[in-house]
């Protein structure tokens, strides 16, 4: 927002509701104008995001897969602003659905540009060309211990390997280091969680022992690689096997990167 | 060549409209029925849609086996089933029994009749649910993720799968189904215009729904088109795009009452008992997790685009219902003026 005009012109738009949305909900104007402008302090001063590797990115539709760490899926959004502010490249993330099922959570999940994970919405934005991403670790990954912190859990049944066939787009597998440290999960209040319906209910050295100051991120040096595309077009998404060797590629892949990567920040917590 | 066409529910809006341009084709002899006569479309704007004299009217009560008598007398060759009520209904039981009664009496006089040689029905994209689980986008060949427990939605899908039994035992028979999206327009009178003709509008805490219109002018269009053509399969018809809740009340410049989930479905019994509103718990729903549908199929059968979309078929009926005093914005005005 440059000047006086503008944010005024803004304002009575978002008054008059005379605002584009697109079919997923994806409010663009909200996202650039509002929200980034509020991850932006994490992403470049709290977390020091260094990204990597985006010259990579393919220029047309990719399928973007990620680990999944960190307890709140800050990941998520940080990879969201390293795509916006690095490679000017809105990222739609498929997400699980108990984030549609929260009130607030899931239509801001949508207004940012975010779908359910679910086969069709996959193929649709592959196919308008859109980049986007997938955490196929879903849950185990992101409530995992600390002290697994880096290794990559199961990939869920390989679903977003059959969109990308289909779609006929490479996967950009990305490596996300930092965002282990953020919350480190020492434990876990399964019971209370199971009876609020959530996957965990994480008890971090500072949560819930500080109450909602437990709920500030420490302060870890995060950093974002992407790999190498790997190509799918030759691919059958039909063909069980095929699926099952190229998600274990995809894997390895990333497992590798984070290693090399992780080695390369050294501390999590130094400037 | 001459066509007959039978249409239900010439009693309301849509029917109305329906037999009222297809009777003004001269090639075509309409017979209209409901239990109530037509009359005149409402609204200033309706393209002169007079009801023309030639539309012939037979009070029928589509629960009864009356019907099958006026389809063997009348050599009629299309029968378009519009007669799909949304409610409210006076009650949900005479709603139902009109909807799914209604629809096998007009199928099994269809079956049995040696002339008719098309049936187009009027469906809702109600039968894909809604629900926390639904993809983003519904194409005709997506299964709902939940799909309508109860209500309209239900209704409509009980009433495919009568169409999809008849179509299969008549494969001689050109069906056609149409999954249209929540009606809008100047004379359109349904649960969601009722919502937003709303002094306060009440909505879902923390839920801001995706919502997809189709103007009365494209519906009646789009089941004229099926009514005259061979389209047979079954089709979504909505206008593109969508547009949020909270955009919608904006538009319309109301100020909203946003409620938790349980509250609203209290406030929707209230509301029932009033007989103005429905909120049903498919409508609760609707209002939670919303729906968009792809109608790009029909588009290409058809080879004609809608004229409205989803935004301006909205912004139509807030003109047509003289909603357009948007006092925020007026304010907003004000004080910007202020300040340049």
């Amino acid at each position: 927002m440059k000047d006086l005009p503008e944010l005024l012109a803004f304002l009575r738009r978002r008054i008059a509701g005379e605002y584009e949305v697109d079919e997923f909900g994806y409010d663009a104007e909200l996202t650039d104008t509002v929200v980034l402008e509020l991850l932006r302090p994490l992403y470049r001063h709290w977390f020091r995001v260094e990204t990597s590797g985006l010259e990579l990115l393919p220029a047309d539709g990719a399928l973007v897969v990620a680990n999944h760490s960190g307890t709140l899926p800050l990941d998520a959004l940080m990879l969201q602003v390293a795509l916006h502010d690095e490679a000017h490249r809105p990222v739609r993330l498929l997400a699980a659905d108990l984030v549609y099922r929260l009130p607030f959570l899931g239509h801001l999940s949508r207004k940012t540009g975010h779908t359910l994970a679910c086969p069709e919405d996959a193929d649709r934005l592959l196919r308008q060309g859109e980049l986007v991403g997938v955490f196929p670790e879903g849950f185990k990954g992101i409530g995992k211990p600390f002290g697994q912190r880096y290794r990559l859990q199961r990939f869920g049944r390989g679903g977003f390997v059959a969109s990308a066939i289909r779609a006929g787009v490479p996967i950009v597998p990305c490596a996300i280091v930092g965002a282990e440290e953020i919350y480190p999960k020492i434990g876990d209040f399964g019971l209370l969680a199971r009876t609020l319906g959530l996957p965990y209910l994480p008890m971090t050295p500072l949560f819930p022992w500080l109450g909602p100051l437990g709920l500030v991120p420490l302060p870890s040096k995060w950093m974002i690689e992407f790999g190498d595309p790997i190509k799918t077009d030759q691919a059958d998404a039909d063909d069980p096997m095929t699926l099952f060797n190229i998600t274990d590629h995809v894997r390895e892949t990333i497992q590798h990167q984070l290693d090399t990567l992780r080695t390369r920040r050294g501390p999590a917590f130094q400037r | 060549m001459t066509h007959t066409v039978l249409v239900t529910g010439v009693g309301r809006h849509v029917g109305a409209r329906v037999a009222a341009v297809l009777a003004g084709d001269p090639a075509v002899r309409v017979i209209g029925v409901d239990t109530v006569p037509p009359t005149s479309p409402r609204g200033e704007r309706d393209g002169g849609a007079q009801l023309p004299d030639s539309l012939e009217f037979v009070r029928v009560d589509l629960r009864s086996p009356d019907l099958a008598r006026v389809i063997a007398t009348a050599d009629i060759d299309t029968v378009v089933h519009v007669s799909l009520l949304s409610g409210p209904a006076r009650s949900r039981s005479a709603m139902k029994e009109h909807n799914v009664i209604g629809t096998m009496q007009v199928l099994a006089a269809c079956q049995r009749s040696g002339t008719v040689r098309r049936v187009v029905v009027r469906s809702t994209t109600a039968v894909y649910g809604s629900s926390p689980l639904d993809p983003a986008v519904y194409t005709e060949s997506t299964d709902p993720a939940e799909p309508p427990s109860s209500g309209y939605g239900k209704d409509a899908v009980e009433v495919e799968g009568f169409v999809r039994g008849f179509a299969r035992r008549r494969p001689d028979v050109a069906v056609t189904t149409l999954r249209f999206a929540n009606l809008m327009g100047p004379g359109v009178d349904s649960p969601l215009t009722r919502f937003f003709t709303q002094p306060v509008l009440p909505t879902v805490l923390g839920f801001d729904p995706r919502l997809q219109f189709i103007h009365e002018d494209d519906a009646v269009e789009v089941l004229r088109r099926s009514a005259t053509e061979d389209h047979p399969g079954t089709f979504n018809a909505a206008g593109s795009g969508v547009l949020l809740l909270s955009q919608c009340v904006r538009r319309a410049g109301r100020p909203t009452l946003p409620v938790p989930a349980p509250a609203f479905r209290l406030l929707g019994e209230l509301a029932r008992g009033l007989e103005r509103l429905d909120f049903s718990p498919e409508q609760v729903a609707l209002m939670s997790h919303g729906r968009a549908v792809d109608s790009t199929r029909l588009r290409a059968e058809l080879g004609w685009n809608l004229t409205y979309d989803t935004a301006s078929a909205y912004d139509d009926f807030l003109r047509s219902r003289g909603l357009t005093g948007n006092l925020p914005l007026a304010v907003f005005d004000a004080l910007a003026g202020l300040v340049r």
